[in-house]
């Protein structure tokens, strides 16, 4: 949060104190609770990439503390008609919005339309950049699962180029004490590591000494399928199955941002598996939301 | 008549303390104190006093896009920032590819008095990398730089062609805008740590030094001349060198911001920093500042590439390519690379590029007799950017302090600025 009045546009340079507080304060909505402490407040949910889950938990976040949301769906409004994206933040800054949850392509979107319409905004993706609240969520997953963060050692596996979850996590799970190892095949590793994290190209290698397998979806949306053979390959090499899953220390963990490709990154077994995080997660989006949007609007007035 | 007393004059084989006079478009007298009625008398105050500035390198945005800047605007920005000749860019809209857009633009040139006005036309008819401009028409209206600046010709082959073709044309020269499309695809900003951090898609160096190897060995083969536009790399520097070396005729440009800025300068996402080719690394600057003192790469040029405000006050990702330096570049090149230097100063800005361009009245050493083309330089002032004459202001300098002035200019005898003055 680089301003209480920007709202939550990216986790960099956020204190390991920030960070906990975040996380306790969203435990503290765990069980998703309703409550009246946002009546009166309209959040926008702005989407110009398509979201399933991160949309209708925004949503849900927002009507449990009471907000009134507004929804536009970019591909019905004036957008294609080609109305500019400062145009379309303008005008429902006009219409009336108080905090913005705001996806796009651009890596910048956030900043700039906090910057256009003097609200705050809640990054809920931008470009390839970050995603702080899945960060959060995965974090405070975590957190329940092994009661500390301190130390655990996850492996991010995937298209890491082309992911703003990695990039969020490596913002700041490092600051809350965990050790970050990228996987995948070189076009999906970052040709620069400003993290100063370990990168391996061998999935094998990393599995014993793991706590967190954190398994990324193939973004042929971004572009990605172009870097490696469309064979299949990919799932051999750096897919989850029984067989890697025998490889993990007894207490490794799985997950995954979603959506998942069944048969690509994971197979059944593992993802309905006893190890696999991913509908905790899915859980956690909630409550994690409703500390964020909360926290928004602290100090604006 | 002007005087300009109290000058370190740039003469052919010494920086001399003298008074120099003009009379006409000629450099009379270097030395002696004249006494005369009506003259103008400047008292330069230990100020540099050399030749006018040259810029291999400007986009003047007219005919097509004079809501940026206009032939006028530049060339008050021009003479502003020092420069008494400019190379004008063909990008305009429509392009400078033949004889009628050649003429029309030539003839605008020659109406502004207070600069030259190169013009340059296109390599591919129509700017689109297809087939050969047209190169005698283009020739026998004047035009000897050429360049599909924006882009590199794609293909080897039809490189080779243009300059085997253009390589009988005396003077004639194949400018290059070295970057591989297939490589550099749809980046934003130099792919390092900056755009590893940020997920912003990288423009390679690789993307440049590709095209520079190619088009270096393609000089090779034809013996034309090739001039490497805004040179950027490390490794580009290292194959012009060794070019140089193997006797191939090649010569480079660096443009001010690239001496002075590297890829941390984006971390903000600036739209006001971003171009192509990008910000490099520490690394690339740092060979690029020795590149330019040792003389592998010969001279400064601004690529002065005006936007409105409007077109820059987008998300990064978004905001067009380019930044203005007409106004800034003698400062920068001051401040970042040659402020101690004025013989390398005035060498790099001014006595290579008018040889490159061609350009006999324009680059030559402060003597009796030399054409009236002169800058007053100030290597010592401290001053801020803060807003331009340009009709745009993309500065990536405004706001920073710079250590170096233009006092003024002087065009063919005639003061084409004196805003620097005290």
């Amino acid at each position: 949060m680089s301003d209480q009045h920007t709202g939550l546009i990216s986790l960099k340079g956020m204190s390991r104190e920030r960070l906990e507080g975040l996380l306790d304060h969203a435990q503290s909505y765990v069980g998703s609770p309703v409550t009246n402490q946002l009546v009166g407040v309209t959040l926008t949910t702005a989407f110009f990439e398509p979201s399933t889950r991160t949309r209708l938990s925004f949503a849900s976040a927002a009507h449990r503390l009471g907000a009134h949301v507004m929804d536009l769906s970019p591909d019905l409004s004036s957008t294609t008609k080609g109305e500019s994206f400062k145009d379309t933040i303008l005008t429902l800054t006009a219409i009336g919005t108080d905090l913005f949850v705001i996806r796009h392509w651009l890596a910048d979107a956030s900043e700039m339309a906090a910057y256009w319409s003097g609200r705050p905004v809640i990054n809920a993706g931008a470009g390839k950049r970050e995603h702080p609240t899945q960060t959060l969520i995965d974090a405070l997953t975590l957190r329940q699962e092994f009661g500390h963060l301190d130390g655990l050692r996850m492996a991010i596996v995937g298209d890491i180029s082309n992911s703003r979850v990695a990039r969020g996590h490596l913002e700041a799970l490092p600051e809350l004490g965990m050790e970050l190892t990228l996987v995948g095949p070189t076009p999906f590793l970052p040709r620069y590591n400003p993290w100063g994290v370990k990168v391996s190209t061998d999935l094998d290698e990393e599995l014993g000494d793991t706590d967190v397998v954190y398994l990324l979806r193939i973004q042929s949306e971004r572009g990605a399928s172009a870097g490696i053979p469309a064979d299949g390959g990919y799932g051999r090499r750096y897919g989850m199955s029984e067989e890697r899953l025998s490889m993990l220390k007894p207490t490794a963990v799985l997950m995954h941002p979603g959506p998942i490709n069944r048969g690509i990154e994971i197979d059944d077994a593992s993802a309905d598996g006893e190890r696999s995080l991913i509908l905790a997660q899915v859980a956690n989006g909630v409550p994690v939301r409703m500390a964020v949007i909360s926290e928004a609007l602290e100090g604006t007035g | 008549m002007i005087v300009i007393r109290n000058a370190g004059v740039l003469r052919a084989d010494k920086i001399e303390r003298a008074t120099v006079v003009i009379e006409g478009d000629t450099i009379t007298s270097i030395g002696a104190e004249p006494i005369s009625n009506g003259a103008r008398v400047i008292d330069a105050q230990g100020s540099w006093l050399g030749p006018g500035l040259v810029d291999l390198h400007v986009h003047l945005r007219d005919p097509g896009q004079t809501w940026k800047e206009d032939v006028e605007s530049g060339a008050r920005a021009a003479a502003t920032g020092g420069f008494t000749a400019i190379v004008a860019m063909p990008n305009t809209q429509p392009p400078v590819d033949g004889r009628s857009s050649a003429i029309a633009a030539i003839e605008k040139a020659r109406a502004v008095e207070t600069l030259d006005i190169v013009v340059a036309g296109t390599l591919t008819k129509g700017r689109v990398g297809k087939e050969m401009a047209g190169f005698d028409a283009m020739y026998e209206a004047g035009v000897r730089v050429f360049s599909d600046d924006g882009e590199a010709v794609p293909e080897a082959g039809l490189l080779r062609r243009i300059m085997a073709y253009l390589g009988d044309l005396p003077g004639a020269l194949v400018a290059e805008h070295a970057e591989d499309r297939s490589i550099a695809g749809e980046g934003h900003m130099h792919e390092g740590m900056v755009s590893s951090r940020l997920g912003i898609a990288g423009l390679p160096g690789i993307a440049e030094d590709v095209i520079v190897a190619r088009d270096i060995a393609i000089a090779a083969d034809t013996g034309a001349p090739l001039h490497v536009q805004h040179v950027s790399t490390m490794k580009s520097v290292d194959l012009i060198r060794a070019a140089r070396e193997a006797g191939t005729r090649v010569t480079a440009e660096v443009t001010p911001h690239h001496l002075a800025l590297d890829e941390t300068s984006v971390d903000g996402l600036d739209p006001n920093r971003k171009m192509y080719p990008p910000l490099r690394g520490a690394d690339d600057r740092a060979a690029l500042r020795s590149a330019l003192r040792e003389g592998v790469i010969d001279a400064v040029a601004t690529d002065h590439a005006p936007h409105s405000p409007a077109e820059k006050a987008v998300p990064f990702e978004e905001a067009p390519r380019g930044v203005i330096g007409l106004e800034t570049a003698a400062a920068v090149v001051a401040t970042y690379a040659l402020g101690d230097d004025q013989r390398t100063f005035f060498d790099r800005m001014s006595v290579a590029p008018a040889r490159i361009a061609g350009l006999d009245r324009h680059g030559r050493d402060v003597e009796p007799g030399s054409p009236a083309n002169l800058v007053l330089f100030d290597p010592k002032r401290r001053w801020v950017p803060g807003t331009f004459v340009s009709k745009s202001q993309n500065s990536p300098f405004a706001g920073l302090e710079l250590t170096g002035k233009v006092l003024a200019t002087i065009h063919e005898g005639r003061i084409s600025f004196e805003g620097g003055l005290g």
